[in-house]
Parts: structure tokens; sequence; C-alpha cells
């Protein structure tokens, strides 16, 4: 299944990249169709994965970074429905394809039962936090998209794909959106998790890395949320800072994971 | 009556006659130009006069195009419509000697794919040209004068047209100055209903870049000028709302697009006045198109944050890349129109493959008549009962030869095939000739 969504997500990037430079309205709509085709798949091979660790795929990279590939591509599916805007999609699907790969060449596909930790609340914890930091990626190619354009906008040298993406108020305002989605599901998914560790334990680890860094991710992004409808501060400086944050992303969720902290290291 | 000549008949073939801005200047375009009553009259009167079966007059500033479905051979009519075209406009022949381009079968129907596609226009890829030919050639179908040759013709060269619109980029990007300014803008801020602009000074372009921004519904459209009553005169005539010189840094405020045109050596607005217009608009960008000579808007104030300056070199290169990016598709373009010619050349095939064999009955007949005539002539001695057996046997002989190849025209695999079949039975029996027919 895992192969059949990345097969189908490569399909997709290529019908996305192909209405950058011919416009054909039933490419894009293939596109779709094959990104929700590869979507299916993608959580059939979820579900098998966690009916057999027997809770959601946190407990390795693989299950992990999978589980952040398919939310990364959902979150941008409901994105593209609601803007009805495809152009940048060969953009987050081509981001997908690396990341699915990466998954497939540094993360070991071994799913085993987790004996330590499992419940429902944990499992919300763990999917929303996943949601929030895709939601984040995706904000981070926006603001990269809007880098570009600007870019290109301002050097005078405009290319194909230039008249194809879409315009600077709109991916300013997808980003945005993106980042809400991340800012609500975190808020909701840490909640949960104090109130499942409190349940546990009776306290709180404040004082744990992975907590105070995604108490950091809340500020920044937060602070951009604020910024970007700043004087000053509104449009590439905004959008630089949002892809910068996408940086403090990606520690926490590697760096962060794997040496900083004991009681948040999952795999 | 069309339907039931063009599908008997020996050839179809689709035949142009036409002037257009590549061949002709505009004082003699002009004078070979229809309106539309006559071009259907003109229609109706190619088909009275038995040049063509099907008639289709296409007129725009820029071409005054006939076409046709010829009943005769390929020099005779277009000859004819050239005649016609003198006649029609009492313009002397001498006049379009050079002037003129003709074109049969194939070639003519590729000619009006590339119309429709906008490779034939002045500004490559325009898209006016596509409404126009829908329009000629909705006009001649509703007056009759079209049949099922030039509707299946001109319904193509309609789906040409729009497939090299949608799959290429030969009429994606803008090519006037005035179009490119407006879709930077769009670049920007999207969709450009409900944002506002404002005019300072007036010039042709900026006329043509409000046209362009009423075309889009823009929400305020306000004119300042140094003088009130030539702002107020302005505004009038592009349906705006003038205010004064004094009330120009206030109104850069509120505008999203600026268009400046004012004459002058000095800089008109200054990066100090911009900057504090996008402060007070709390950071949102706006987007200054800069058409004066001198320019208006102070060199400086293009590394202004927010803010997005083109004057008017700048759309000029943006323009001639779009020029050269719209030249590069036209390999693409063709490809498509070659395609469509050879789907009509197919379904031509499977029209004349039913008319050769008639054709060809009509030729052995004729053979054979001939031969009875030669043979009397000579003093050879039939009597009537010997040839009407002669006439009956080489009936049965001629339904008998024909009977294969007519089987075979009928199932034939390819369209292709059947149409390079139905041109060599044409090529052997001498069935494009005139005097072939006879035996000569």
């Amino acid at each position: 299944m895992q192969w059949l969504s990345l097969a189908l997500y490569a399909a997709s990037l290529g019908c996305y990249a192909r209405i950058l430079y011919s416009p054909h309205v039933w490419l894009g709509r293939l596109g779709t169709l094959l990104l929700v085709g590869g979507l299916a798949a993608h959580y059939f091979a979820l579900l098998d994965r966690s009916r057999a660790t027997h809770t959601v795929p946190y407990d390795d990279l693989y299950g992990s970074m999978s589980l952040f590939a398919w939310l990364l591509a959902v979150t941008y599916l409901a994105l593209e429905l609601f803007h009805w805007q495809r152009t940048v999609g060969a953009v987050v699907t081509g981001f997908l394809l690396l990341w699915m790969g990466a998954l497939e060449i540094f993360a070991s596909n071994n799913a085993a039962v987790s004996p330590k930790i499992s419940g429902a609340l944990f499992a919300l914890h763990v999917t929303l936090n996943t949601w929030a930091y895709s939601a984040f990626c995706l904000s981070f190619v926006l603001s990269l998209v809007y880098l570009l354009q600007d870019a290109l906008l301002r050097s005078r040298r405009l290319g194909t794909a230039f008249w194809r993406f879409p315009p600077l108020d709109l991916l300013d305002r997808m980003a945005r959106e993106s980042v809400g989605v991340g800012l609500v599901a975190l808020c909701f998914g840490v909640g949960s998790g104090f109130v499942w560790e409190h349940r546990l334990s009776g306290s709180f680890a404040w004082a744990d890395p992975k907590v105070i860094f995604t108490l950091a991710i809340l500020v920044v992004y937060f602070a951009y949320l604020v910024l970007s409808h700043r004087s000053g501060w509104r449009g590439s400086r905004a959008a630089l800072f949002c892809a910068l944050n996408f940086v403090i992303v990606l520690f926490s969720y590697t760096v962060v994971n794997l040496y900083l902290t004991h009681f948040h290291r999952f795999f | 009556m069309t339907t039931t000549t063009a599908t008997s008949n020996a050839k179809i073939q689709v035949a142009l006659l036409g002037c257009s801005h590549r061949t002709a200047p505009v004082e003699l375009r002009e004078r070979v130009a229809f309106t539309q009553q006559q071009a259907l009259e003109a229609s109706d009167e190619l088909r009275r006069q038995g040049i063509l079966e099907e008639a289709v007059v296409l007129s725009t500033c820029n071409r005054s195009e006939l076409y046709g479905v010829a009943t005769n051979d390929e020099a005779a009519v277009t000859e004819a419509m050239e005649l016609f075209l003198t006649d029609f406009h009492r313009v002397p022949r001498a006049e379009l000697n050079g002037r003129l381009y003709r074109s049969v079968g194939p070639e003519a129907v590729r000619h009006l794919y590339r119309v429709t596609s906008g490779l034939d226009s002045m500004m490559l890829g325009e898209a006016e040209i596509l409404g126009q030919v829908k329009t000629a050639y909705s006009h001649a179908l509703d007056h009759g004068v079209t049949g099922p040759v030039l509707n299946r013709v001109f319904q193509g060269a309609l789906e040409v047209g729009k497939r090299v619109r949608a799959e290429t980029e030969v009429g994606a990007r803008p090519m006037s100055v005035a179009l490119a300014g407006v879709k930077l803008a769009e670049r920007v801020f999207g969709n450009l209903k409900g944002h506002s602009a404002l005019i300072l000074g007036a010039g042709a372009v900026s006329e043509q870049v409000v046209e362009h921004l009423r075309n889009r519904s823009i929400g305020t459209l306000r004119v300042v000028n140094r003088s009130f009553d030539r702002a107020a005169e302005l505004a009038q005539r592009m349906n705006a709302q003038a205010i004064s010189w004094d009330s120009l840094e206030s109104a850069l405020r509120g505008a999203d697009i600026v268009v400046t045109s004012v004459s002058g050596t000095n800089a008109v607005l200054s990066r100090a006045m911009l900057e504090a217009a996008i402060d007070a608009r709390g950071g949102r960008p706006i987007f200054v198109v800069d058409l004066g000579v001198p320019r208006n808007v102070a060199s400086d104030a293009a590394g202004a944050y927010s803010l997005y300056l083109y004057n008017i070199d700048d759309l000029g290169e943006i323009v001639e890349q779009n020029k050269k990016a719209r030249e590069a598709e036209i390999p693409r373009a063709e490809a498509i129109i070659t395609e469509h010619i050879a789907k009509f050349e197919a379904w031509r095939a499977g029209l004349e493959a039913g008319s050769i064999v008639e054709d060809l009955r009509r030729h052995f007949h004729q053979q054979r008549e001939q031969l009875l005539r030669e043979h009397a002539a000579r003093g050879g001695d039939i009597s009537p009962a010997e040839r009407e057996r002669m006439t009956r046997l080489t009936e049965e002989l001629i339904e008998r030869v024909l009977d294969r190849p007519a089987e075979r025209m009928r199932s034939g695999r390819g369209m292709r095939g059947r149409l390079g079949a139905v041109e060599a039975l044409r090529h052997l029996f001498g069935l494009d000739d005139p005097k072939g027919g006879e035996g000569e």
C-alpha cells in the first residue's frame, strides 16, 4: 500500500507539474484525483501499521514520518479545494515525495507492538501534534513559493510558472490559514498531552525540552500571525519569518526527539 | 442542396481567397472589407453564380477572406473568387495584384485554423479573432450558406482556437504595456474586484489601463491632476471620481494600484510619500505603474518595502519577454493544428470514398459511349439489337469491375489509407482532369 501511495503521489506530482507549463483543466483535476487516490492508499498503509502496533503510528521514525506526510497531503488537499488553486500542488507533492523518499531510505519499516503507552487521549495528542507540524510544513512551502514569486516580480524576469502560481495575496492567506490550522491543532495537542500526562502521573513535565520547544513553536507562529498584519512585516518579511520558523519545528521533530528529551523520545 | 452537391461532386475541396495585414496595407484592406450584411450577400452571390457551393466570408479590420467549397478545379475556383471579389468591391484587379493569397485543400483549412489560433494575427495569439470567426460563421450558418463541409471546417477551427489557447502559452501572457501592468497587479492582489486605483494625469496608455481595470470590476477609481478641471474632465470620461492635487497624499493611502502619467520634469511621487502611504495602509502593498517620461516616481522608491514599481521600460521588457514566450509556443500550436487537419482530411476521405465509385462508374460509361461512337465513325456495323446486348454486357462488366473497389472503399481500415486510394484512383483514371473523363 505504501508503494502504491508513493506511485500515486508521483503521478499526481507529474500532473501538477505539467499544468505549470500547459494549463489543461482536466490534467489539474487528474492531479487532484491521483492525490486523493494516494491519500486513500496511504491511509490503508497507516491503518495496517496501527493495527500491528495497536496505536497510532508514533512509536518509530517510519510511522511518525509517514503519518506526517499523510497529514501534510490532507491539509494541502483541503486548502486546494477551499481556494480551488492547484498550481502550488507541484511544490507540495514534490516536497511530499522527497519526505516519503527520505522515509523509505533512512527509516526502518519494522512495525512492532508498543507495550509502553497507548489509549485514545494519547493517540489524539500524537495525531494533533503531528498534524500541527504538517500544517507548519505546508505554510513553509507556501512561504517559499511566496518569496520566489516576490523575487521574480521584483527582478522582472518572469517565467512561465510565474504566471501560473497563485498571486501573492492568496499565497499569503493560504500560509496564514495553514499556520492557523497548525496552531489550533498544536494547542489541542499540547492540551490533550498535559491531560493525559496528569492522568498518568499526576504531574506535568514542564522542564522537558520537547515541551519547551513546543511552547516556543507556539510563540513564534503566533508572532508570525500577528506580524503578518503589521506594517513593515506584512509580505515578504512575514513569509521569510514563517519559513524560518519551520527550522525550529524540524529541530524539535528531529534533534529534540532523538537526543534532548527522554520523556518524548518516541523513536 | 449544398449537401447533395458537395458530397457527390468529384472532389471536395475547401478554397480560400483573402488579403490580410500581412499582404495589404490598411488603405487597401478597408476597400475590400465586408459589412455583416455584405458578407452574407457575397456568400449568396458566390453560390448563386456557381463559384462555390458553400461560402463563409470573414471580414475583420485585419483581414477579408472568402472560404468556400470548390465546385471547379483549383486554379479556376480561386480565379473566379478573385474576379468576384474585385467586382463586388469595384476594385481594379491590378490594385490587388500580389496582395491576395489563395489556397485550395488542406492548406486552406490550415490557414483558417492558424487564424483562429491567433498565429496569423498582427498580435500573436490575440483572442479577439476567435470571437470574430465564430460570429462570421454563425451568421453564415443562420443564413443557410454553409453546408456539411464548411460546418465541419469552421467547427473544427473554433475547437482548434480554444485548444491552442487552453493548451499552449500562445495567448496566455499580456502583449500590451497596459495589460501587462494590470496582469502584474493581479499577480500581487489576485482578483482586482473591489480594489481601488488612483490615476495621476492622463495619457493613451493610462486610459487603456483604466479600461482593463474597469473590465475587472475595480472598486474605486479616483483621478487626480494638477488642474482640478482637467481631473474632473478625465474623471467624467473614465467614469471615476475627481480629487484635487492637494489630496494626493491622502488618496495614495487608499489606493492599491497607482497609474501615473504626468508631464513634467520632476518626480511627482517620492519614496517618502509612498512609504508613508504604505505605513498608513498597515503595510498593505501599493502597485505603481509609472507611464511618465521622464519618470513620475523617484528612482529610489523602487527599493521601498511593499512597493511594486514598474515604469514604461520595465513593462516594455516584460511584453518583449512575453512575445518571445508566445513565439516559442508556435510549434506546439502548429502540432494541434496538424492533428485537426488530419482529422478533417480523414472525414473528407470518408465522404470522398463514397463518391469515387460513382465517379469511376461515370468515367467507364463515358469511355464505353466514346468507344461505341468511334466504332460507328470508323464504319463499324452494329445493329440496334447488338448494341443493346453490348450495352448490357459492358454494364455488367463495369459493375463487376467496380464491385471490389466499392467494397474496399467501404471497409478500408484507415481513413488516411482511403484518402490515399481515392487520390490514386483520381490520378490513375484522370478524374481530376476536366478532359480526362472524355477519354482524351
